[in-house]
């Protein structure tokens, strides 16, 4: 019997439910992102739903410049997680510009996206 | 495929500003121009090759607005490098004896043009990557600039040097009269320019502009009897590891490594052969992370390599001598100015920015975000 739905409304559904969830691979036994119907690294369609440690390292980070009167600059970073997988999303509750690359961040739920804040 | 096929004409069209010009008429007129510089006219063509981000079907299109009833059609969009990437199959069906003569052409009114937000919008609604867009990245200029980002965290490359890439594209743009941007710019002009997305300011992105360009491609042995000198294809390789750039595997190394390396392995020829390198310069980033990944200087030593005007007109390595995508035109997709620069130097037509001699010239697109890298090596005649 097929899946309820594909693997990026189950993520999002998740994510709209509290609960951030990630794919790893039944087969080779690594973690995939973003959630995939087979795995990037060997091929299998055995992807499972994890609970990732939400535990990070900030891999780049830039400011993006916006006028203060549409909100003025905020952070765009790529996290790489423990688990081994890459994800784009911001680190908050600090300035923009002092986000800084190899920075220990943990993941939260905000309105439906994952972000993150220093560890 | 070495040699076997050859680029007969080049033109460009629209370069700058088209205000009242549709893309489809800009790519027209580019290719009445390629065909006119290869002594050939559109009945003598039974190959289309066109890529567009917006018109539908857009083989189908260029075809019926020149007349053409093509025996072979290619429309390959991997961004901004498919006009380079277009040689493989262009070169395959002429080899194949598919058809004889293939225009390959390109239009854009991106600059003046209406709808481009409200067209931004729609691509948004029907490929809405929800794994980067909710994030707001403003780009194309955030996924380089986190690139630009690492590279400077790693190898300790600075904003003086990439500051420097975009200084000698504008030296270039200041020798050719076609060049868009050809105002005075210093590196004190280009650190102190508007920033974007750090650490990339206004002056480390390419310019928005209208444009079109196209050219023709023959079989070798036809393109003798044409009246311009031939830019013969001598290698050409194609690679991609990753479409969005939360999924590029290492942000300091593209796929040019490997596109590169075949294209050097079909021509039989390395760096130190090429007289004069067209690089996708959407970005200052890009210029440096091309010529680390290509082979003209080691990984990392980028920011060194472009300093002291090395990549400027008088310097060691001519770079992006039409003034490139930062300074020259760059409507959306720049991969074709990338070939016709590189022909018309091998032509030796390329005026006061001429390169002396030049004989192998390297063109190399960059389509997505740093995504699709595409490598081709022209020669002239004696490089064969």
């Amino acid at each position: 019997m097929s899946p309820p739905s594909g693997p990026e409304k189950h993520y999002l559904d998740a994510l709209a439910a509290g609960r951030f969830e990630m794919q790893k691979c039944a087969a080779c036994a690594r973690h995939v992102f973003y959630p995939r119907v087979v795995c990037p690294h060997c091929g299998s369609d055995r992807l499972e739903w994890v609970a990732p440690s939400g535990r990070g390292t900030v891999y780049s980070t830039t400011v993006v410049r916006r006028k203060p009167a549409d909100g003025g600059d905020y952070n765009v970073c790529l996290v790489d997680l423990a688990e081994g997988v890459r994800m784009m999303s911001r680190v908050v509750s600090i300035p923009p510009q002092e986000v800084r690359i190899g920075m220990a961040v943990k993941a939260r739920i905000a309105e439906g996206l994952v972000e993150f804040t220093p560890a | 495929m070495r040699g076997s096929v050859a680029i007969a004409g080049v033109g460009l069209a629209g370069c700058g500003e088209a205000p009242g010009w549709t893309e489809m008429e800009i790519a027209a007129a580019a290719a009445k121009s390629a065909l006119d510089d290869a002594g050939l006219t559109a009945r003598d063509v039974d190959g289309i090759v066109i890529a567009s981000t917006n018109i539908f079907m857009s083989g189908l299109a260029l075809a019926e607005h020149l007349g053409i009833r093509p025996k072979f059609t290619e429309s390959t969009m991997v961004g901004g490098s498919s006009f380079v990437g277009h040689l493989i199959p262009a070169a395959l069906a002429l080899d194949a004896r598919l058809c004889d003569a293939i225009l390959v052409a390109y239009g854009s009114n991106q600059r003046t043009g209406t709808g481009r937000s409200e067209a931004g919008r729609h691509k948004m609604a029907l490929d809405p990557q929800p794994f980067e867009h909710p994030y707001k990245p403003f780009n194309p200029p955030t996924s380089y600039a986190l690139a630009a980002a690492r590279h400077m965290h790693q190898y300790g490359t600075t904003r003086t040097q990439l500051a420097e890439i975009a200084v000698a594209a504008r030296k270039w743009a200041q020798l050719n009269p076609e060049a868009f941007a050809r105002e005075p710019l210093t590196i004190e002009d280009v650190l102190a320019s508007r920033r974007v997305s750090d650490p990339l300011t206004v002056r480390d992105c390419c310019l928005v502009t209208d444009g079109g360009g196209a050219y023709v491609l023959t079989r070798a042995e036809r393109v003798q009897d044409l009246p311009k000198p031939p830019a013969y294809l001598l290698g050409v390789g194609a690679a991609h590891w990753h479409r969005q750039i939360s999924s590029m595997p290492d942000l300091t190394v593209t796929a040019a490594t490997e596109s590169g390396r075949r294209a050097f392995e079909m021509a039989g020829l390395g760096p130190q052969d090429v007289d004069v390198v067209e690089l996708y310069d959407a970005f200052t980033i890009n210029t440096l992370l091309f010529l680390e990944d290509l082979g003209f200087c080691r990984k990392g030593e980028g920011g060194g390599f472009v300093s002291g005007g090395r990549i400027a007109p008088g310097g060691a390595l001519p770079v992006n001598t039409n003034g490139g995508g930062l300074s020259c035109v760059h409507p959306g997709m720049y991969g074709i100015f990338l070939v016709i620069e590189a022909v018309r130097q091998l032509r030796g037509e390329a005026g006061a920015r001429q390169v002396r001699d030049a004989a192998v010239a390297l063109a190399h697109g960059n389509g997505g975000v740093l995504s699709s890298q595409i490598t081709a090596i022209l020669g002239t005649k004696d490089t064969l």
